[in-house]
């Protein structure tokens, strides 16, 4: 690939007054802009030689059309220097540095002759110059006298916003100016500056460049009456100033009225320039509104910068809230009509498709599917009303294009920000539905990191044939389910569709013929497979393996550990006693429990594997027939969870009580044995971190007890087991805070200390090390806390919410440094990784030219499987 | 002092100077021209040490945790 141009440098520097005239087509005298008859005004504000930006009229200078003449600056001579407010600290350093009288930098020459050796050997390595340069300031500074003319030197105060006072008497700008003018080019050096492209008496402005009209464009109001620019109603205050100021020193007015109007002009410079100037009172508009000055055009996130080069508004986009709809495919998303009949796609009229095209124009703008603009051949656009929709119709021609609204079945992208990863951004199928939000299968949350408590989304059509094939051969959600990441499936089920699977599958669960066509009815192609029984009455039953059997492809085998698997010593396999070993046998489920484990997002070992054996399609419907699946099952079973789930038997509640005592007085015998000298410390700790070490060991202990006894009681009926024993949402620590005992609160990994002196809160002794004292919370959440331990709760929780905002924020920051750096690599054909200019980054992707989500990890139990698929080849 | 062979030790990866015509080899094998290799300075500790000059072509076997081993190409600057 070739550039056309290369960028070789870029130099920055400040432009002289005879610059700026230079490259000004206008000198302008005159305040006014048009005339009473709307002409622009010669010398004026509008003059014509600026450009142009009314239709229908050429620019003056170069002849072009609105549109195609950039403009042109012209100038306006001041009276007087200005400081330019951007250099006001720089000013003030070099005022300080150089000689009152003879304007020389206040350095040796030998000094000078070093630092310009250090400025130019960094400016070679091209590294900043800034802390060299601060030395050689802080350093003439420091000269009471000057070494060349031995003037004695004066402390010069620097008065916010813009002035500049020594010895009592304030520096007027020509007297800076005048001090500037006299720095020898070979003193500008050691200041880090160019003589050249930079002299420091370029910093007060004598000449100001005005901004062509195409900058500051005026706006015609329906009224008639014209409405200004901020910029031209700025510069109209310092031509009006500036022409009174000359004025009043012409006819020799008192020097009071000149300072003045100086110091007027000044301010309507500094705020043309920065309207947020600390200490400079902003400029209003009539209305009071702050003017927008050069500067807030090019600040901050909505300015020219981040705001229109980096990122800007788009056509063919779509926001709004989203919500879930269970019963589309992944591969979909719900679109509202209304939006569908907003957005378009263009659609090329040729000899085959056109009696299609017809119909569509036929149908006008209003109705949808219609048509909301044709281009002709010739390039004009008309828009389809349902006027003249019949008519459009029948003119249509091979070679016009019509705009065809959004329709089922369209390929769009759809996207949520922030967009931190490639699955932010993935590739939809329309389905136009009724009502106002975007619809998407809750199974693709987990890659958007969607929720729907508001969410918003965007939606983007792709608007050539290009676009579209590749956002539907790339950026389909069926080829974004494996993660580059770590290979594994970030698309599955979550929440109620895991709990769902969970209770189709776990034991043997019977399923009567009705109950089996009610879990079935949304899937498609499937045969009911022979009954597993009959009951006692002779009805046949189905189990929930079976059916859940019938969507994984066929010569499916996989063997795996369900998420609640307890890791026994020794695996009993098929024979498990929680049902947790799950085996997959010719696409039949033998044993095992379907859970997150298995169908999760971010773990689902069949959706991994039905993937990298049967192709993204097939992998695609397998989440769509499981997540229907799952929905059926949830609702088959009936699934609630409420503040009673959490009751526990009084025996229970006893047994708890009792731990909690035992708990208790452990730790007061572990005081005891410290208070006594008894305590053996740890290796390589104190005693007093042991103790602690050891009441936090105890108390851990003490709350996991509880839990499992509460777990013992609430058993695998209750609802919230089964949520945390198939991973579909909480944990059983959470069960257990909210049944048993909310344990130990922390903060920084430690039980709490911080508090009054000596001890935590004014209900404690000082120096009481037992558990209450320090956060312990005997509680639960149920039984609710008392009011010391809903203290502690509260600094611990305050930590978490203090930590999770400070850790956002980081990792955002480092994640755009990251992308930043890296956003122009890509990889080659070849498989080397090179960056813009061709340099090779990386010989080989990753250094083993492996895509991550197209590998299937070379583990011994894939040897084992492809042994064991020859083998079967073999006997068949 | 006792001197040392900065190869010897166990961090640095092997560096082999390549010869003009493997040089062209490996230039030609991914289609780029010299500039568009990763660079080393001559006065790297290692390019001292195996006599690298200006314009030469650096091999670095590096141990890699993905593929084990990986090879990279350096070319030799001022």
């Amino acid at each position: 690939m070739t550039v056309p141009k290369r960028i070789g440098k870029i130099s920055f520097g400040l432009i002289s007054p005879q610059e700026f005239r230079r490259m000004s087509v206008v000198k302008i005298i005159t305040a006014d802009t048009y005339d009473d008859d709307g002409f622009p005004i010669e010398m004026g504000l509008m003059d014509p030689r600026l450009g142009v930006i009314d239709p229908g009229l050429r620019c003056r200078s170069c002849g072009g059309r609105p549109g195609e003449c950039p403009g042109h600056f012209g100038h306006i001579d001041l009276i007087a220097p200005v400081i330019h407010v951007g250099f006001a600290k720089l000013i003030r350093k070099i005022l300080r540095g150089i000689c009152r009288e003879c304007s020389r930098l206040m350095l040796l020459d030998g000094e000078k002759r070093m630092y310009i050796d250090q400025i130019e050997t960094l400016v070679r390595l091209g590294q900043t110059t800034d802390d060299i340069v601060n030395k050689v300031f802080a350093e003439a500074r420091k000269h009471k006298v000057c070494p060349y003319c031995s003037a004695p030197q004066q402390e010069i105060k620097f008065e916010r916003p813009l002035a500049y006072v020594e010895d009592g008497h304030k520096l007027t700008a020509s007297d800076i100016r005048d001090r500037f003018e006299k720095i020898p080019d070979e003193d500008v050096k050691v200041m880090g500056m160019n003589p050249d492209t930079a002299r420091p008496e370029w910093m007060l402005l004598t000449v100001l460049p005005v901004p062509p009209v195409t900058m500051r464009p005026s706006i015609t109001l329906e009224s008639g009456q014209r409405s200004e620019d901020d910029l031209t109603h700025k510069l109209v205050d310092i031509i009006r100033i500036n022409q009174r100021f000359q004025e009043n020193r012409e006819a020799g007015a008192p020097q009071l009225i000149i300072e003045d109007l100086w110091e007027l002009l000044q301010y309507h410079i500094t705020t043309f320039l920065d309207n947020t100037v600390s200490g400079v009172p902003p400029a209003r508009h009539r209305s009071g509104r702050p003017l927008k000055t050069l500067s807030q055009r090019l600040k901050g996130k909505e300015g020219r910068f981040r705001g229109s080069l980096s990122g800007k508004r788009v056509n063919f986009s779509a926001r709004t809230v989203i919500s879930p709809d269970p019963n589309l495919s992944i591969n979909e998303v719900g679109v509202p009509l209304e939006i569908a009949m907003e957005l378009s796609v263009p659609l090329v009229v040729s000899p085959r498709n056109i009696e299609v095209m017809r119909d569509f124009v036929r149908r006008g703008s209003d109705k949808h599917p219609g048509v909301n603009y044709i281009t002709r051949a010739d390039g004009r656009r008309v828009k389809v009303t349902e006027r003249n929709a019949e008519e459009v119709a029948e003119q249509l021609e091979p070679g016009w294009r019509i705009d065809r609204q959004l329709m089922d079945g369209d390929i769009v992208l759809f996207n949520r920000q922030p967009s931190l990863h490639r699955m932010s951004i993935m590739s939809h199928r329309v389905i136009v539905m009724p009502h106002k939000t975007f619809r998407l299968n809750p199974a693709v949350c987990p890659p958007y990191n969607a929720d729907f408590d508001g969410d918003e989304m965007n939606l983007h059509v792709p608007q050539t044939e290009e676009a579209r094939a590749e956002a539907e051969i790339l950026m389909r959600v069926q080829e974004n389910i494996l993660s580059p990441r770590f290979g594994g499936p970030i698309i599955g089920g979550i929440h109620d569709y895991v709990t769902g699977n969970f209770l189709l599958t776990h034991g043997e669960r019977r399923i009567n013929r009705l109950e089996v066509m009610d879990v079935l009815k949304k899937l498609h192609h499937i045969e009911i497979p022979e009954p597993a029984g009959w009951d006692e009455a002779g009805a046949p039953y189905w189990t929930g393996k079976q059916i859940f059997s019938l969507i994984l492809p066929k010569g499916l085998n996989l063997e795996f550990k369900a998420s609640f698997c307890k890791n026994c010593d020794s695996c009993k396999r098929d024979g498990c006693d929680d049902d947790a070993y799950v085996a997959i046998r010719d696409g039949e489920i033998i044993c095992g429990t379907i859970d997150a484990a298995a169908v999760g997002a971010f773990k689902g070992k069949i959706t991994d594997r039905v993937i990298k054996e049967y192709g993204p399609t097939v992998g695609a419907g397998f989440i769509d027939g499981m997540t229907q699946m799952a929905i059926r099952g949830i609702m088959l079973a009936g699934f609630s969870f409420g503040i009673d789930d959490e009751d526990i038997p009084k025996e229970a509640g006893d047994q708890i009580e009792d731990v909690l005592n035992a708990a208790r007085e452990n730790v007061r015998k572990l005081i005891d044995a410290y208070k006594a000298g008894e305590l053996e410390p740890l290796p390589g700790r104190t005693l007093d971190e042991t103790l602690e070490m050891r009441i936090m060991q105890t108390l851990g202990k003490a709350r996991d007890n509880t839990g499992s006894i509460a777990g013992r009681y609430l058993g695998i009926d209750n609802s919230g087991v089964v949520m945390a024993v198939s991973g579909a949402r909480g944990s059983m620590l959470n069960l257990t805070q909210m049944a048993a005992c909310v344990g130990q609160q922390s903060v920084r990994g430690e039980r709490i200390r911080r508090g009054y002196e000596g001890r935590t809160l004014p209900h404690f002794r000082r120096g009481d090390l037992g558990a209450e004292a320090h956060g312990f919370v005997h509680s639960s959440y149920k039984e609710g806390l008392n009011p010391t331990e809903f203290f502690f709760h509260a600094i611990g929780g305050r930590e978490g919410l203090v930590d999770t905002a400070i850790r956002t924020s980081q990792s955002g920051y480092l994640q755009r440094r990251l992308i930043n750096a890296l956003q122009d690599l890509e990889v080659q054909y070849d498989g080397t990784v090179k960056e813009t200019r061709g340099i090779i980054v990386q010989f080989s992707y990753g250094e083993d030219g492996v895509d991550a989500s197209k590998r299937d990890y070379a583990s011994p139990e894939n040897v084992h499987r492809i042994v064991q698929r020859v083998l079967r080849k073999e006997g068949a | 002092m006792k001197k040392f062979a900065l190869q010897d030790h166990g961090l640095v990866p092997a560096h082999i100077l390549l010869t003009v015509e493997e040089s062209d080899e490996v230039l030609q094998s991914y289609g780029v021209d010299s500039a568009h290799l990763p660079k080393i300075r001559v006065s790297d500790p290692v390019v001292k040490e195996i006599g690298g000059k200006v314009g030469d072509v650096v091999k670095i076997i590096r141990n890699s945790s993905t593929s084990g081993e990986s090879v990279f190409y350096r070319l030799v600057i001022d």
